[in-house]
């Protein structure tokens, strides 16, 4: 594989955006995109989209956002796996310049949720289960994770606190973010009187449903160079999968895919976890970001809570997680978010991160983390300033 | 909500009968059955019936329920492990939903799970009771 490097990155308004049509917010992010870059064409073009069918009646998006783009004809495609979709969008262009098959691919992801009430994007988003398995007997998404949750804290004593710890934590950053869907601090205590959704997860736990699209443009170095702009490199990939139903799983305490594919970025990128200096991942769920950060080998089973009370994973800590404001501030339009992720390690590392959200000290390498239903796939990048 | 037809029938065998597949080599059961063991390609394997009788491995309730359950709400849901170690996931019932703990025995019962499809189909399955109901 030769060198592959992000040379822009662009995102549309996110949150209930009523005004914008699906179609509307993908170009909003693809333009952006392609202006912050400064190229005059892309090669091709993946969209990264978990449901258009289910939630808007749309498929066939490859060629309708091309198409909307005002770039028919050229090759685009659109990639699924639930949550994980963006995030393998991403890979695969990233596959797709390193092989040398094109120069300039764009990595997108766009989801329109909100056009449909809460009813059916809870129907459409259970799809990511085993919809004869879990989905059948009344499983719902918070419902997955908090059989999760209640593992983890009977295994390792994790508590409520570590579960507010985190979405507070990252609200304080989403703050920052002129792009959150949410962005306002939280209190602790608000949390704790939320709303119970699935107990013991309450409705602040819960990242929201969301209108929103992202685009990266991903290109070879020479290119890159070209440009004369600011970029950064893709280093490692990794994607891998695990068994789809939780009951089947041996350990539902430990996402065995976010190991794996991290594993596997980790080793294409030469690089060790404790390189990593800070990351983006996917906390679907507060209990989530406690699972991944342990899953990805960064604390040790059942160690990432305590630390996260401690202000490890804070914007100014050891090992920010999460400066964006994670799904649970910024959103989470399914199919966008894994090339969101990206979208935030591209501005931390170039310095470009709006709003006093930059981490200090300017980070070189940095991971992000992008999982589809209950992690049955996760997709994990390792990327470094160039 | 639903934009299919119901396929409950499909799913009879191991819905109202409990039938679980166990592989040759690695003595492995599947519920629902499987074609491959997932741990070594294994493709021989023979019906077993599962036992009746488990303890809860971890579990939630249900609070804020789509539609279709919202007769039900709130509800439990856990993963139980039979007495011959095979987990399964489902609905508790016939509870109290603050009483369901961790390691609570509890018995399979054949109940009707949801009105499934396009057509409101009947459609029956395992749930969870506590073994002193």
């Amino acid at each position: 594989m030769r060198p592959v490097c992000v040379v822009g990155a662009g995102m549309s308004q996110w949150g209930e955006v009523w005004r914008k049509s699906f179609r509307e917010l993908f170009v909003d992010a693809a333009r952006a995109a392609i202006a912050d870059a400064g190229v005059d064409h892309i090669d091709s073009l993946y969209v990264g989209c978990m449901t258009g069918g289910l939630f808007v009646g749309q498929e066939h998006i490859g060629a309708l956002m091309a198409d909307y783009l005002g770039m028919p004809g050229i090759p685009a495609a659109h990639v699924e796996s639930a949550c994980a979709s963006g995030g393998i969008a991403f890979r695969q262009a990233f596959i797709e310049v390193g092989s040398g098959l094109s120069e300039i691919v764009m990595a997108s992801g766009v989801e329109k949720m909100t056009d449909c009430s809460g009813d059916e994007a809870t129907a459409a988003l259970a799809t990511a289960a085993d919809a004869e398995y879990e989905v059948f007997n009344g499983a719902t998404f918070p419902g997955l994770y908090a059989l999760m949750a209640h593992a983890h804290m009977h295994k390792y004593g994790t508590t409520r606190a570590m579960l507010t710890a985190v979405a507070v934590k990252n609200h304080h950053n989403g703050s920052m973010n002129p792009f959150a869907q949410y962005p306002f601090k939280l209190k602790p205590e608000t949390v704790e009187t939320s709303v119970m959704v699935a107990d013991p997860l309450r409705i602040l736990d819960c990242s929201p449903i969301t209108d929103g699209a992202a685009a990266v443009i991903v290109c070879s170095e020479e290119v890159a160079k070209k440009l004369r702009r600011p970029y950064i490199k893709v280093l490692g990939s990794g994607l891998a999968t695990d068994i789809m139903q939780l009951a089947q799983r041996e350990d539902i305490t430990t996402i065995k895919s976010a190991t794996l594919a991290s594993q596997r970025a980790l080793k294409m990128a030469g690089k060790q976890i404790s390189d990593i200096q800070f990351a983006e991942v996917h906390d679907c769920f507060t209990i989530a970001e406690i699972m991944v950060a342990e899953s990805i080998g960064k604390y040790k089973p059942g160690q990432a809570g305590a630390a996260f009370l401690a202000g490890e994973s804070a914007l100014d800590g050891k090992f920010p997680i999460n400066p964006s404001g994670g799904l649970k501030s910024k959103g989470h339009p399914v199919g966008a978010t894994g090339v969101a992720q990206v979208v935030e390690v591209f501005k931390q590392l170039t310095g470009k991160a709006e709003n006093g959200r930059q981490i200090k000290g300017a980070p070189k390498l940095a991971m992000t983390q992008n999982m589809g239903g209950t992690g049955a796939s996760s997709v994990v990048h390792i990327m470094e300033v160039a | 909500m639903s934009i299919f037809p119901s396929r409950s029938w499909r799913e009879y065998p191991q819905r109202y009968r409990m039938e679980a597949v166990r592989f040759k080599k690695s003595g492995k059961t599947y519920f629902p059955p499987r074609q491959v063991d997932p741990t070594n390609g294994d493709t021989e394997c023979e019906k077993v019936v599962l036992p009746e009788t488990g303890k809860v491995t971890t579990y939630t309730v249900i609070r804020v329920a789509p539609s279709q359950w919202g007769d039900l709400s709130p509800y439990g849901l856990a993963i139980v492990e039979l007495t011959d170690g095979t987990r399964l996931f489902g609905q508790m019932t016939d509870c109290n939903v603050d009483q369901i703990k961790i390691g609570m025995d509890v018995r399979i019962e054949f109940r009707l799970i949801q009105k499934e499809g396009t057509h409101g189909t009947l459609s029956y399955g395992y749930k969870f009771v506590p073994k002193w109901y």
